[in-house]
């Protein structure tokens, strides 16, 4: 088993593959048994996982499989019907909604921009409890994106790709401890998802992020992330390297 | 032309009837031919309409003579009625009825009871369920429609107010330009009556006044307070029934629960 699959070597995680090796102190999110059965139809199946702070872990697996249920059961978009998740050492059942999903942030699929200018959408999530976002904040994280200048832009007047940065952004802007990307890339053009693609491998070590990316592309998941999970039919099939992963599916049944 | 025809009353009262009803069904039929499927339904709405008429026509005789409280009992069944008509349009929202029968209870409830108490409404049976009636129906129509507005928001932006959930948004925060939206739908027809009134509508409690041989002026200013009854009762009503289907699209952990129906 090897240690650190990652092509390039920025910073050393060098996590050990096997669900064993990562339960100590630096866990940050643990899911326990989770599941999600509704009206007899299974969508997540006893899933339990481990991430340690600063791990980038790719779910991987079929579509259907019940990835981006499972990822919506992390920060509680639907209710688990079995297991629960500990985030920090803490049953999240016992936090308020509302601070979990604002530790827990997610980026869908489609950027969702709520009408307005790009600056507003910025300031939604920090205005929820109570903090307001200045302009030199608005700005560093615009930078960050590369979306300098965009901050008084309408969301209607952006291509998909810059809807997709402002999207992260306006996650970014509430200083999540854990980040959830459900296909951010899927629905962008070639080019605008190698974009995005490499903006997120480069916020996600810059900022010591830890994140789960959910994505049907073995080749991202290879790009971006350290560890992978497989699932099949809700169930957790495969814990590893992303190479250990992926490179095992062909001993699937 | 009929009267010649049927000299008996309710004969020609019945001949009247169904010469309203052919052209109903006319209607029906041409929709169809235009391909707007509504025959079915328009047809038994129109069966259930006169049968409904009717047997009203009889209670009220019965009503109009006899005790107070009566009055407040058929106002109260027409409520309910109203409740489980609005209710059928968005019948899969949990506990949906319970909302309409809430919000029509109160709204057409508040108002009929400011109106009898400042007197402007007869406590009369004769005035007070016939005036009842109208802002029943008006609170039945616009929760109906608030609600129908709702839903169709709602399913249309689960996006965006899943992503304001996301973000740590409390669900109220998340759905509020939903409300505001269905309220504003569901107060253009009331806004549009009053705006109209008398220039391109003169409304049934006139007609019905000028007919029997009121004085127009009279009339007239009655009708006024119809209408603006009507649309505060239409306020108070798309206010509350927002209110309440707000929590029910929500569950206790602040999940969205409120999903466009997968076939």
């Amino acid at each position: 088993m090897s240690a650190n699959g990652r092509k390039e070597g920025a910073i050393g995680h060098g996590i050990p593959a096997g669900s064993a090796a990562h339960s100590d102190g630096d866990t940050v999110l643990e899911t326990r048994n989770l599941s999600r059965e509704i009206t007899g139809k299974i969508l997540v199946s006893d899933i339990s996982v481990q991430v340690r702070k600063g791990t980038i872990l790719a779910v991987v697996g079929p579509s259907g499989a019940g990835k981006s249920s499972f990822l919506r059961l992390i920060n509680r978009l639907d209710e688990p019907t079995g297991g629960t998740v500990y985030l920090a050492g803490r049953d999240y059942k016992q936090l308020a909604p509302r601070d979990l999903r604002r530790r827990v942030g997610m980026v869908m699929q489609s950027a969702h921009l709520f009408p307005g200018t790009v600056a507003e959408n910025l300031r939604f999530g920090p205005r929820q409890h109570g903090e307001d976002l200045l302009a030199p904040e608005i700005d560093s994280l615009l930078e960050e994106m590369g979306l300098e200048g965009f901050a008084d832009r309408d969301v209607l007047n952006l291509s998909g790709g810059e809807a997709q940065r402002v999207s992260l952004a306006r996650t970014l802007a509430n200083r999540p401890e854990v980040l959830l990307l459900d296909e951010p890339t899927s629905a962008l053009d070639d080019r605008a998802e190698r974009e995005i693609e490499a903006l997120l491998t480069r916020v996600l070590r810059d900022q010591h992020l830890t994140a789960l990316i959910v994505t049907h592309d073995t080749a991202q998941a290879e790009r971006i992330a350290d560890r992978a999970i497989l699932i099949d039919a809700g169930r957790l099939v495969l814990d590893g390297t992303v190479q250990e992963v992926l490179h095992a599916e062909p001993a699937l049944p | 032309m009929l009267n010649l025809l049927f000299p008996d009353p309710i004969a020609l009262r019945i001949a009247q009837a169904l010469s309203a009803a052919f052209f109903a069904v006319m209607v029906a039929y041409l929709a169809r031919r235009a391909g707007i499927r509504l025959q079915r339904e328009s047809v038994v709405a129109l069966i259930r309409g006169i049968s409904q008429i009717v047997i009203v026509g009889l209670l009220l005789t019965l009503v109009l003579g006899g005790v107070q409280w009566l009055s407040a009992l058929v106002l109260l069944g027409m409520m309910l009625a109203g409740a489980f008509i609005a209710a059928q349009r968005t019948r899969h929202i949990p506990g949906i009825l319970q909302v309409t029968m809430n919000s029509i209870l109160l709204g057409a409830g508040l108002v009929i009871g400011v109106m009898v108490g400042l007197g402007v409404i007869d406590k009369a049976p004769a005035a007070l369920i016939p005036v009842g009636s109208i802002v029943i129906a008006n609170a039945m129509n616009t929760t109906a429609l608030a609600l129908d507005r709702f839903r169709a928001e709602v399913e249309a932006h689960t996006g965006q107010i899943e992503a304001g959930l996301a973000l740590g948004a409390a669900p109220a925060v998340v759905v509020a330009p939903y409300v505001r939206e269905a309220v504003q739908a569901s107060l253009i027809p009331s806004l549009n009556n009053l705006r109209s009134l008398g220039i391109v509508w003169i409304p049934g409690v006139m007609a019905g006044m000028v007919l029997a041989g009121s004085d127009p002026m009279v009339a007239a200013i009655y009708q006024f307070v119809v209408v603006a009854m009507l649309f505060a009762t239409a306020g108070t009503t798309a206010l509350l029934c927002t209110l309440f289907v707000r929590s029910r699209a929500f569950s206790q952990a602040e999940q969205l629960t409120l999903r466009m129906v997968k076939s």
